[in-house]
């Protein structure tokens, strides 16, 4: 979320679930928000239904939620930044922006509409295949609303230009006056249950809890003097991604890992097994043998959520609860026993009677954490930032003023994404989840019931691209990129667009991530998995094995 | 205060807002009227009429469910008049469909041919699966209903079985609407609605589909909104018959980031359904199909129940002294020949905030490296 953040000073959903049912424009990009975020999407379908609120989409997909869209936008690929500014090209040229609100509120105007003036409709059409008179239109409804709410979700964020186009939807959202009002901001939606309370705790190599930089001296004091260690390290440490190179090139010698698999999850799968294999130490912590745990020197048995108390930050930074309501099978432990324990071997004390004592400790650490204790929490969810006890949460960020003071326009260029089809591979490939499946299945693949509406992998092919392959429904395909090869049926659907398919990443048994891209942006280092660029062929019927 | 906004109901004086119905002021203030069709935060449909009551100067009972709160209205809600009535709705009702619950007043032996084919279908053999969590018995004990009095109707349209998560008993649908209503005003999935008509009316799935060849996702929102035993988690009927109780307990759905708020419903330490809270954010209620039905995870026989060290290979349990030890030794060593920044922890977007704040801590103060992250990015 380094693209909120560089913008606002805070990357986060900046206003509440709820609004989206007090908005008069939705604007939905890169989320397929119906099958991965479903209970969210009710409210979208409601105001649209029932409340006049109009909404757009972007998405070369036809996913359900177009259904449901006044403007349904099919850009190319990996080409945000140029549709984005174009709407700002238009928004600004038909003086529609919030000219008020840029002057008193914002810094960089000017370098901005200087940067998107190329990006005229005609221009943009020529980049993203949106015709223009579809972009204008667009661009008008947005631009008048007197609220508009920007939903996005992996869909912007899973490319080499992940940070720009971030950037690209937070200067739009400012230019109209929409950040700080009820039913407007900018929306991630986190794709993992407690992907915003990982990140809020410092599960970051940059920073501690509450994005309290490791950089900063006095940070680094304070917590010292807090954890009772003389002193902290300075330097930030790695993401996941480069440790994997790291890995590779066999520098990194042990990997800790609790409750992932990225044997399924990451990129250019093959490169990551190597780089596994190269470690003299791996240890997983989970709850089931995943593919990760198999090439494991030692495996420890987690409990569930269901066997746990502690809390959850959901995707508009709402601290919930989360409560035991049975034993761990087993020897299985929570996993915060488990990891106080072998502390405790290493030399460092860890001593809490509970994850109530826990939590006692990140109020007392954490500002933006200090007034969300579990007896609060009892009766009901909190947004941070939430300073002290007596504070009822912020459930709409950047009110009257950003976090960082003003808001910050960023000029971008639009950049193609690192890898397009050419004549070996002929065809765009993105990748993302269905309804019934779960990241790496480790948990739905357990439920025969999801298992038997969504049994296996498959690529979806447009019509037209089906016949020009003369592939039936079922035909089975073989599927490969400049990374790897994996087989899969072909579903002949009308969701998908000419010239792109799409895969589901869950399956380990055709696991798509073994052809993705692993290129990142270069400062969340996301890698680009909704872009790259695969070669079809008809492939022999293989029996598919357990 | 305005007196042109105040309602007089059984006697006392409520002001009311534009747009509420007789039942929300009646409800706001803890006056008990009751509903059978009525889901909150939809149109209402009149379909039930057990929520009736007598308001002044009208010639016929009102449904107060549907029925605006004007000024100087004045309402009675317990008259002799509104309990037969209502008495009797209940009754037509409970002989409509195949309600053999005990209600019915029936023995087993007095219970018709195609309920006993029914019920076999069912693989439930006893009682209606509801039994004890359906509105319509409910109402039928607190209004003392006389069941004799009506022969249960048959129903034409068969259980239908062929998904894997809800199953749709209609012999047992009451035609209240409260599912349409749930499935088109509260998901917006619009996957069912009413069919036919007259004595053949029933609730369909496109043209009269299986919900798996309809727009169904299989949200489970129709189950939760139906008063009675026709829509029923599969679930309910393959687990066995257990004399333990079984407990609700609040918690947060570990799938998305939504972070719904959900009962797990649990019986000899094992999870048996979950549900949805009502009235409170972020779902009020709702839940989608990974949620409300994918929860066979925590109890399956593939958990990981002890420690696993590798040798030669192959995994062999293990005590918690002897792994943790070993992870402890290692990670100690290698720190000490390679330095802290040759370790890395992932930590988990699955654990809780407490586990990753615990998880950073060893990172950075035990191992003494930043090098921690988690797949957000992923
Ligand atoms: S499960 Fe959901 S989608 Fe299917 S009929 Fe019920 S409410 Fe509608
Ligand atoms: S299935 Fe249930 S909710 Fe739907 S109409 Fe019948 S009784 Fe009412
Ligand atoms: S019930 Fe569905 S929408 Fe709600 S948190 Fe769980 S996975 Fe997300
Ligand atoms: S609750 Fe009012 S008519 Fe059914």
């Amino acid at each position: 979320m380094a693209g909120l953040a560089a913008a606002f000073g805070s990357g986060a959903m900046t206003n509440p679930i709820e609004d989206l049912e007090k908005t008069n424009v939705i604007m939905i990009v890169g989320s397929n928000t119906t099958e991965n975020h479903p209970v969210l999407s009710s409210y979208i379908k409601r105001a649209v239904t029932f409340k006049d609120t109009k909404l757009i989409v972007f998405d070369p997909r036809k996913i359900d939620i177009t259904r449901f869209a006044t403007h349904w936008l099919r850009p190319v690929l990996g080409t945000d930044v140029a549709f984005i500014n174009g709407m700002m090209n238009v928004i600004i040229k038909e003086n529609l922006y919030a000219k008020d609100y840029v002057q008193s509120r914002t810094v960089g105007f000017e370098e901005l509409k200087k940067k998107v003036e190329k990006y005229t409709p005609e221009y943009v059409e020529e980049i993203s295949g949106i015709p223009k008179d579809q972009l204008i239109d667009a661009a008008r409804l947005y631009g008048q609303a007197p609220a508009a709410s920007i939903v996005y979700a992996m869909g912007i964020t899973q490319h080499t230009t992940g940070t720009d186009n971030v950037k690209s939807l937070a200067n739009l959202a400012m230019l109209c006056g929409n950040m700080g009002i009820t039913g407007g901001g900018v929306n991630p939606l986190r794709g993992q249950n407690n992907v915003q309370g990982a990140c809020d705790m410092g599960g970051l190599p940059n920073v501690y809890t509450g994005y309290q930089k490791v950089g900063d001296p006095a940070v680094r004091e304070r917590m010292a003097k807090a954890w009772g260690v003389e002193k902290l390290p300075e330097k930030p440490g790695l993401t996941v991604t480069d440790m994997m190179e790291r890995a590779h090139e066999g520098k990194m010698k042990a990997l800790y890992i609790i409750g992932e698999n990225p044997m399924v999850s990451d990129p250019n799968l093959g490169h990551v097994k190597k780089s596994m294999e190269n470690l003299d130490f791996l240890v997983v912590q989970d709850i089931f043998l995943t593919e990760t745990a198999l090439i494991a020197d030692v495996v420890l048995p987690a409990a569930s959520f269901a066997e746990k108390k502690g809390t959850f930050t959901n995707t508009e930074r709402k601290v919930q609860m989360v409560r035991k309501a049975l034993d761990p099978p087993g020897q299985a432990k929570e996993d915060w026993e488990i990891i106080a324990d072998l502390s405790r071997r290493m030399g460092y004390p860890m001593e809490y009677a509970n994850s109530r004592a826990i939590m006692n400790e990140i109020n007392e650490v954490t500002p933006s954490y200090r007034g969300i204790t579990y007896d609060r929490l009892e009766t009901k969810g909190l947004p941070w930032p939430c300073p002290a006890t007596d504070h009822p949460g912020t459930p709409c960020l950047h009110v009257g003023k950003f976090t960082c003071g003003l808001g910050v326009f960023h000029a971008i260029d639009y950049i193609p994404p690192a890898e397009v089809p050419d004549d070996e591979y002929p065809l765009y490939l993105t990748t993302g989840r269905v309804l019934y499946h779960f990241h790496t299945g480790t948990m739905t693949m357990k439920s025969q019931g999801l298992n038997e509406l969504a049994p296996e992998c498959f690529v979806e092919i447009s019509q037209q691209d089906a016949a020009s392959y003369n592939l039936h429904e079922g035909s089975n395909l073989k599927i490969s990129s400049r990374r790897g090869t994996i087989e899969a049926k072909a579903m002949i659907s009308e969701k998908a667009v000419d010239g792109t398919v799409f895969i589901p990443f869950h399956y380990a048994k055709a696991a798509a991530n073994t052809l993705t891209n692993a290129a990142l942006d270069p400062i969340a280092r996301i890698p680009e998995y909704k872009v790259c660029a695969i070669r079809l062929e008809k492939a022999q019927p293989v029996s598919i094995q357990e | 205060m305005n007196s042109q906004n105040i309602i007089v109901i059984d006697g006392q004086e409520f002001t009311f807002n534009q747009d509420d119905t007789i039942l929300q002021v009646a409800e706001r203030n803890g006056i008990f009227i009751p509903t059978l069709c009525y889901l909150k935060g939809t149109s209402p449909t009149g379909a039930c009429r057990v929520c009736l009551v007598e308001v002044e100067g009208a010639r016929n009972l009102v449904a107060s469910c549907a029925t605006p709160a004007a000024s100087d209205m004045v309402v009675r809600t317990d008259t002799e008049r509104v309990i037969k009535a209502r008495k009797l709705n209940i009754e037509l009702l409970l002989a409509s469909g195949q309600h053999n619950c005990l209600a019915q007043d029936m023995d087993m032996d007095s219970w018709t041919d195609f309920q006993l084919r029914a019920m076999e279908t069912n693989e439930h053999k006893e009682l209606c699966p509801a039994h004890g969590d359906c509105r319509l018995q409910d109402l039928a004990i607190r209004y003392q209903v006389n069941t004799n009095r009506f022969l249960p109707t048959e129903t034409k349209y068969s259980i239908e079985n062929v998904n894997p998560f809800i199953i749709r008993d209609f012999s047992r649908c009451i035609l209240c609407g409260r599912c349409v209503q749930a499935c088109n005003e509260v998901q917006v999935n619009n996957a069912i609605s009413y069919g036919y008509r007259g004595s053949t009316l029933k609730i369909v799935a496109k043209a009269d589909l299986a919900l798996k060849d309809s727009d169904c996702v299989f949200c489970g929102e129709c189950i939760q909104a139906c008063p009675v035993g026709a829509l029923i988690p599969k679930q309910d009927l393959l687990k066995e018959r257990s004399v333990s109780k079984t407990k609700k307990v609040h918690t947060t759905c570990s799938y998305c980031g939504v972070g719904c708020q959900i009962y797990l419903h649990v019986r000899d330490n094992k999870v048996v359904k979950v549900t949805g809270v009502n009235d409170i954010a972020p779902n009020f209620g709702s839940l989608c199909v990974k949620g409300r039905f994918g929860y066979d995870f925590v109890n399956d026989k593939k958990r990981l129940k002890t420690p696993l060290i590798k040798e030669n290979g192959t995994f062999r349990e293990a005590s918690w002294d002897e792994a943790l030890d070993l992870v402890a030794d290692k990670l100690k060593r290698i720190k000490d020949e390679s330095g802290p920044d040759a370790i890395q922890v992932l930590t988990s977007a699955r654990t809780t905030n407490e586990e990753n704040y615990i998880a950073q801590k060893f990172a950075r103060a035990v191992i003494g490296t930043n090098n921690i992250d988690h797949c957000a990015r992923l």
